[in-house]
């Protein structure tokens, strides 16, 4: 028996796959491995697969991990390949190897944020937005799981934004806490419309660049 | 990814479904393409892409030279309002463009509460609607499927119909375009020369007169169009193109598995069957192949889960090898075989338990009506025996949910008849308390009735549909009389059916209302969010028709029906012999037992593979 971690992107169409969506893409193109996925005991007997930090609906990731076991000895090589030979526009396993780390390591995630302004980038916008993410509370509206909605201060959250300007754009790259609890990037822009609604842009490209441990290096 | 599209997926429901890219989707290179075809679905993607034929037809032309057929599904509400509202036309999911300039637009029409889901769909896509208002070759707007073979409801909108299976006729037609654009022919050129082909029936080329009370006076062909049009089949089924690497869906669809077609047409013969008759004759597909496809296509997919489809799957004659030989292949890869349509008379229990493998949920019966009498009326050829004995075996193996389907208002219903599906469903739980093996976990029973629309083609063609007061009635005497405390009873809501049963004899002149209604708002009626009676019955209003006229009348025999022109390969005088047959209460024996002589045979050179 192994277990095994996958490394993969999730990119243009694919960012509109559904966490279940994509257990079910997987487990449709594990056959392709000839690997026999463990499965759970009991009645209802269902494949050990979880998807480590599953990504939101809409936003890109260079940097997604997917943990299954296998009933096989495997080192894992090889199978990326296979899995590739099945899989959808915008998903591209880039590598399968045994899982070591545990996941409680994760501790960050790193994302690129675009801030699109159709009409331009408002006066003065960049600095007010960087004055805002430095404040030491802000606190949002956030839907709780059960459906109601709750206040959230998301500042603790927040490990670092680097920001930068271009045309029509702003650009930041943000470090933000990935678990217990972790934030959704998306929820920065919650903050801007709250706080500093004249300066919302019309729309935010969201994509995670890495995934951290504790110590700011690549979790893998 | 087109921006406005990027910026709209955040705010709809499953955006999945709007954005392509799933596996085995085709792509093309647009330089090496000289034929770009939208092959449309009225319905939303999940529905679309749970249709075989769709699938079947999608690799028919996309294995042609120089053709790239793309996917378009129509958007859900809240897309289409996004859409309109940003001023994005209706686009093709594997390019993303729009589809206002493609060559071909083609509409897969399976029921007819899609119609005016069509229009929203030409709309959407900048599309005139009317085939009058599209002079030039391009694009050239065509339908086809099971509702096709009643198109006249749509005769001012579509250039053309594709009657039948469209593996061959399909090719015949996109080169036929091809040709026309190549030496530039005008439309009406094109059209004259399609009408010529089998199995192609171009609307405009024939004029319809009425008599003074409403009914089809004639219908004339012009510029040689032919009389009668018949539908095309596929000859051998060990031939035919089945389409082993398919889309996988990246969202979960309605069929999401494997759907491995066995056969066409059904040996049955039930008389208010519209695919019954129109898929005529039974042609099978051989075992071997068979089953080297289903494993094929689990291969391909990574499916764990495959249907064995077709109109009645117990009907086919090597069931139990195919599945004897599927059997290593599907325990190794642990694929779960499903059946679909169960008949209660040769339902083999043996091989449900085999394909359950410890997994018993329910089980479905149709049984259609409630006495022996009505049961023949419709020739269903099942017995309450056959029923029973079928629910004590699986009581006894260890089911304990039970479907059954029935319909009301079939002709020559009575109030004995209806009460009859309150005792049959008393009877089935008298069965499992007889024979079930773990009692403690009790039993459900579902009852479920839907409102009898007769449909064309069909022995009932000359039927009237009960009114809809008078269905309610019966509905409110079968809720009164189901006393068995385990029995649920659920039965259709009759505003769709009432209005089912108008377009699906209706004629030409409902064209009208179809716009009027769509007009106001009418799309994805299917679905009971959208439906609106009250908003068809302000366009019938307002267009001065009279519903009732198409749904609640009964027909003479000698009435020209306005399909006439559309042959199934069935004759009528068949069908009016099996209408009066059903009036005597005489079953017709399955053609596999006994050729009845329904005409089909002469679509297969004689005599047919049953």
């Amino acid at each position: 028996m192994s277990k095994l971690r996958l490394l993969f992107v999730k990119e243009a169409q694919a960012s509109y796959i559904s966490h279940l969506d994509l257990l079910r893409t997987f487990q449709r193109a594990f056959p392709r491995t000839e690997l026999e996925i463990k499965h759970s005991q009991g009645y209802h007997p269902h494949p050990i697969i979880s998807i480590v930090l599953p990504l939101p609906v809409g936003q890109s990731s260079d940097c997604e991990l997917l943990d299954f076991e296998v009933t096989q000895e495997t080192d894992g090589s090889g199978i990326a390949d296979k899995l590739n030979e099945g899989m959808p526009a915008g998903l591209r396993v880039l590598d399968c190897y045994e899982a070591k780390r545990p996941v409680k390591e994760l501790a960050y995630l790193q994302a690129s944020m675009e801030l699109e302004y159709d009409h331009g980038v408002p006066e003065g916008a960049l600095m007010r937005l960087q004055a805002l993410f430095e404040r030491e509370e802000l606190v949002i509206q956030k839907r709780t799981k059960r459906k109601d909605m709750a206040d959230v201060d998301i500042a603790p959250m927040i490990r670092e934004m680097k920001w930068t300007e271009e045309p029509g754009k702003i650009k930041t790259q943000v470090t933000v806490s990935a678990q217990n609890p972790g934030l959704n990037p998306q929820l920065l822009g919650k903050a801007i419309e709250r706080y500093l609604p004249e300066m919302q842009p019309d729309f935010i490209r969201i994509r995670r660049r890495r995934i951290l441990d504790a110590n700011g290096e690549d979790f893998r | 990814m087109d921006k406005r599209l990027e910026r709209i997926l955040p705010r709809v429901q499953k955006p999945a479904r709007y954005v392509g890219g799933e596996y085995n989707a085709v792509m093309k290179d647009k330089s090496e393409v000289d034929t770009r075809i939208a092959f449309c679905f009225p319905d939303t993607y999940e529905i679309g892409m749970s249709n075989l034929g769709m699938r079947i037809l999608y690799g028919v032309m996309n294995n042609m030279d120089g053709v790239w057929c793309e996917r378009v599904f129509a958007p859900w509400g809240d897309m289409e309002e996004e859409m309109r509202k940003t001023g994005m036309p209706l686009f093709a999911l594997e390019s993303g463009e729009p589809i206002t300039h493609h060559d071909i637009v083609a509409f897969s029409v399976g029921y007819e509460m899609a119609f005016p889901t069509i229009l929203n769909m030409l709309d959407l896509a900048n599309i005139p609607l009317h085939s009058a208002e599209r002079t030039g070759l391009t694009p050239l707007v065509i339908a086809g499927g099971t509702a096709m073979y009643n198109a006249e409801p749509l005769a001012d909108f579509i250039d053309l119909v594709s009657l039948g299976e469209g593996e061959d006729i399909t090719v015949e037609l996109v080169e036929l375009h091809r040709q026309a654009r190549r030496e530039g022919w005008s439309k009406h050129e094109f059209l004259c020369k399609a009408a010529q082909l089998d199995g192609i029936y171009v609307p405009s080329l024939y004029e319809v007169t009425y008599h003074e009370n409403g009914t089809v006076k004639a219908i004339i062909p012009h510029d040689g169009a032919p009389e009668t049009v018949t539908k095309r089949i596929v000859q051998d089924m060990d031939k035919s193109y089945f389409p082993v690497k398919t889309i996988v869906p990246s969202t979960e669809i309605v069929q999401d598995r494997v759907m491995l077609e066995l056969f066409r047409g059904c040996i049955r013969g039930c008389r208010f069957c519209q695919a019954g008759y129109v898929y005529r004759p039974v042609r099978n597909r051989s075992r071997d192949l068979c089953a080297a496809y289903g494993v094929a296509s689990c291969n391909d997919s990574g499916y764990q889960e495959m249907t064995l489809s077709s109109l009645s799957t117990s009907d086919y004659p090597e069931l139990t090898a195919l599945c004897d030989t599927l059997e290593d292949f599907c325990t190794r890869r642990h694929v779960n075989l499903s059946l679909p349509s169960l008949r209660a008379d040769n339902f083999s229990m043996n091989l449900m338990q085999r394909l359950a493998k410890g997994r018993k949920s329910g089980l479905t019966f149709a049984p259609e009506a409630g006495t022996q009498r009505l049961r023949d009326v419709i020739n269903k050829n099942v017995t309450l025996e056959d029923l029973l004995t079928s629910c004590k075996t699986a009581f006894a193996g260890g089911y304990n949910a039970v479907k059954l389907y029935f319909m009301l208002g079939l002709p020559t219903e009575t109030d004995e008849d209806v009460l009859g599906i309150a005792d049959v469903a008393a009877r089935v739980m008298h069965a499992w308390r007889e024979s079930a093996a773990d009692k403690s976990r009790g039993v459900r029973i579902t009852v479920s009735t839907s409102y009898f629309v007769p449909k064309p083609h069909t022995a009932f063609q000359w039927e009237a549909q009960i009114s809809r007061e008078e269905y309610e009635r019966r509905v409110k005497l079968l809720r009164e009389a189901m006393t068995t405390k385990t029995v649920t009873y659920n039965w259709h809501d009759g505003e769709t059916s009432f209005l089912e049963a108008v377009l699906a004899r209706g004629d030409r002149r409902l064209g009208k209302v179809l716009e009027t209604a769509w007009r106001m708002g009418a799309r994805l009626d299917a679905w009971e969010e959208y439906f609106s009676l009250q908003r068809w019955m302000d366009a019938f209003a307002q267009c001065g028709i009279d519903p009732h006229f198409y749904a609640n009348r009964v027909r003479e025999r000698d009435e020209v029906m306005p399909w006439s022109m559309i042959a199934s390969g069935v004759t009528e005088s068949y069908l009016w012999r099996e209408r009066e047959r059903a009036y005597e209460s005489v079953t017709t024996p399955d053609c596999r037992s006994h050729c009845n002589g329904c005409g089909a045979n002469r679509l297969v050179g004689g005599k047919c593979d049953v």
